[in-house]
């Protein structure tokens, strides 16, 4: 079946005065329909640079440099980066609606949500306020909210996790097939994370949609996502199922990301952060640019960018030359890796 | 009723006594923290935890001395700090530091490193002359982890990354030789890649140095790493609900609402987080701190409130019986003698 979405050799430039910020290299992947995919990596990894630019809200500083954004939907597939302004517009929202990190100031502080609701549908050629209405009680209702309290309510006057609710209500609004998350529950508290996550989680059953997730936030990566990609240095450096990444790890990186956070559960085990901070990316060191920080570097790392090669199974990719020495450290079972290395 | 206390805390360095702070609003005035008591020992590892408008950040400026309770007492070394004058406040003052959140905030962006640290070595006459003082600047550096020193002091906070400035607004606390360090979610705005070292730094500290360390933090994965071998507490609008030893709150919380947020907590193990069991509360909705439930402020949306009772009086925080040091206030847990954690089971 053609993926939903498909990016190909992605590579997106910010323009600075020191020169070019190589944020996204080569960056290449497939979204199934219905399928969520968690991007991760740390700040400055290229994870949020990725996700604004599939929708083209990248700021003017970013330039894509190279590369495809395929979209499939209803009337066929269309590459998003040469899409005209007016089709463009069309597309988001109708097709991929996109929640942001700062999510609770993504609101017209000035007007109610019954106009937020009415200013969105207008915008996209809904004009009857009947429609609307109906439209808007049905997504309230389905983030559990009651729709005659909040559509009267202005933004100032709910709750954090409330809004991020109206917000994901909002953008189902047009029955969108992709959504893009940025971080989408990091401001709230446990217990409202926790009913967003569960309230992505029923959705996603009940409707349908395909979502990428962008997290620095490996455990709701954990609840939500079907694959995973992690980024280094703005260029992927594994792909792989879910559970293989948290339990088969192939790159060095996803093993650091692993062990760097602490858990509730279950031992402690052998946690510990990652040593240095990512590199320059206007002046990238040749080979591979996690070596300055891998515990596994040898000098044949540093000569040449791996590639990214299939690993284990056909849809498990490693750009890791050192990638058989890592599963000889963490193994196969279904284990988390914090318990399975010994320090 | 004798109450059990950890060995540590037999004679407190530093004592909350029932203390309460209210602020006032434009709608009113509001409880942050109501008639709570802690006592911190020497050389101990304790993490406050809680989710926002709990009364955390102000539980830790009242341990600090920064803000004054509007009732009850803060002692240090047995002795009423707000009763202090002159040295004796001074010499308080040293003794117990704050960190802050936002290391972007609190390093003064126009000074460099070796700036920010001399001026207090200077103030509080910690150095004979420069070349002294240099030097200590130097040990403090290389203390907290930012080696070679040389590469650092005379950098500016906006060439440091997030984790490098947390560790300068570290060192910065240590100039003044502190036995108390109160960590206001030190780690949180620093990258998940490196809070780990953050923390092992801060506990280094207390192993090394012999420095009481208070953490303030809403992320109890974070808390149970910190406070592996020592005491967490939870907070609830204003209160102490449970204090107890980290582990035993983790894998079997007596309170309902540590019960609710351990299960609500996702975890980095797609088979464990999926599996997990929930705690249904009654209601998502928080009370305000303008207008708290009667009794326990938790028992609107607690799965084990019993009408009459958990509605009318207000838990008193009490050893759990038959526990080690464990205290949770909770009219149920108490009364059955059993955490939370079994009685929803």
């Amino acid at each position: 079946m053609t993926p939903i979405l498909s990016v190909r050799d992605l590579s997106i430039d910010y323009r600075t005065r020191r020169g070019p910020v190589h944020a996204v290299r080569d960056v290449s992947f497939d979204i199934a329909k219905g399928e969520t995919v968690a991007v991760i990596g740390e700040s400055g990894s290229g994870k949020t640079t990725l996700a604004i630019s599939l929708i083209r809200l990248s700021p003017r500083s970013a330039k894509i440099v190279k590369g495809q954004i395929l979209y499939t939907g209803a009337s066929g597939t269309t590459d998003i980066r040469t899409l005209p302004e007016d089709e463009l517009r069309a597309f988001r929202w109708s097709e991929c609606a996109m929640v942001f990190q700062a999510a609770l100031n993504s609101f017209n502080p000035v007007i109610n949500i019954w106009e937020q609701f009415v200013d969105t549908a207008r915008a996209h050629g809904m004009k009857d306020p009947k429609i609307v209405h109906a439209r808007a009680e049905e997504l309230l209702d389905l983030v559990r909210l009651d729709p005659k309290r909040v559509l009267r309510a202005y933004p100032h006057e709910l709750s954090g996790g409330t809004k991020q609710r109206v917000l994901i209500a909002l953008s189902l609004l047009l029955k969108p097939q992709l959504i893009i998350l940025d971080e989408p529950t990091t401001a709230l508290d446990i217990l409202t994370q926790r009913s967003i996550i569960d309230l992505l989680a029923q959705l996603k059953t009940a409707l349908g949609f395909s979502m990428i997730f962008i997290s620095h936030d490996l455990s709701i990566a954990a609840e939500l996502a079907d694959r995973m990609i992690t980024m280094y240095a703005g260029i992927v450096v594994e792909r792989a199922a879910v559970t293989d990444l948290f339990y088969r790890p192939r790159h060095p990186y996803s093993v650091g990301l692993l062990r760097a956070v602490p858990r509730v559960s279950g031992v402690i085990g052998a946690v510990a952060s990652i040593p240095g901070s990512p590199p320059d990316l206007i002046r990238l060191p040749p080979g591979c640019t996690y070596v300055p920080r891998c515990p596994l570097a040898v000098a044949a790392c540093s000569e040449r960018e791996p590639d990214l090669v299939p690993v284990d199974t056909p849809d498990h990719d490693a750009r890791c030359i050192r990638w058989r020495t890592v599963a000889e450290q963490v193994g196969t079972a279904e284990v988390a890796v914090v318990e399975k290395i010994v320090v | 009723m004798t109450i059990v206390r950890p060995q540590a805390i037999e004679r407190p360095l530093i004592e909350l006594d029932q203390v309460s702070r209210t602020f006032k609003v434009p709608d009113g005035t509001i409880t942050a923290v109501d008639s709570l008591s802690l006592a911190i020992g020497s050389s101990e590892a304790i993490c406050i935890v809680g989710e926002s408008g709990c009364g955390k950040t102000t539980t830790g400026r009242m341990l600090a001395g920064i803000l004054r309770p509007t009732s009850g007492r803060l002692r240090y070394e047995g002795q009423d700090v707000w009763a202090k004058k002159g040295h004796e406040l001074s010499a308080f003052r040293r003794a117990v530091q704050l960190v802050h959140q936002d290391p972007y905030a609190s390093l003064n962006p126009t000074r460099t490193v070796f700036q920010t640290l001399a001026a207090p070595i200077y103030r509080h006459k910690k150095a004979k002359g420069g070349r002294d003082a240099t030097n200590r600047v130097r040990h403090l550096l290389e203390v907290v982890g930012l080696a070679p020193p040389d590469d650092f002091l005379v950098k500016y906070p906006h060439q440091l990354s997030g984790g490098q400035r947390q560790r300068v607004a570290i060192a910065r606390a240590l100039t003044v030789d502190p036995r108390v360090i109160v960590a206001d979610e030190a780690v949180s705005m620093v990258d998940v890649s490196i809070r780990i070292s953050l923390l092992n730094l801060l506990l280094g500290l207390r192993s090394e140095m012999g420095v009481s360390i208070v953490l303030i933090t809403h992320d109890l994965a974070v808390a149970r790493y910190f406070a592996r071998e020592g005491r967490i507490g939870v907070m609830y609008l204003g209160r102490m609900v449970e204090l107890a030893h980290s582990e035993a709150l983790v894998s079997d919380p007596a309170h309902p609402y540590s019960a609710a947020l351990i299960a609500a907590i996702p975890e980095a193990d797609p088979r464990i987080t999926r599996s997990k069991d929930r705690v249904e509360l009654r209601t998502a909705e928080v009370p305000s701190l303008l207008a708290l439930p009667a009794g326990c402020a938790f028992h609107p949306r607690c799965p084990l409130a019993e009408p009459g009772l958990c509605d009318v009086d207000v838990p008193a925080l009490l050893p759990l019986p038959g526990t080690a040091g464990r205290e949770v206030a909770c009219h149920v847990a108490i009364r059955e003698r059993q955490p939370a954690a079994e009685l929803l089971a």
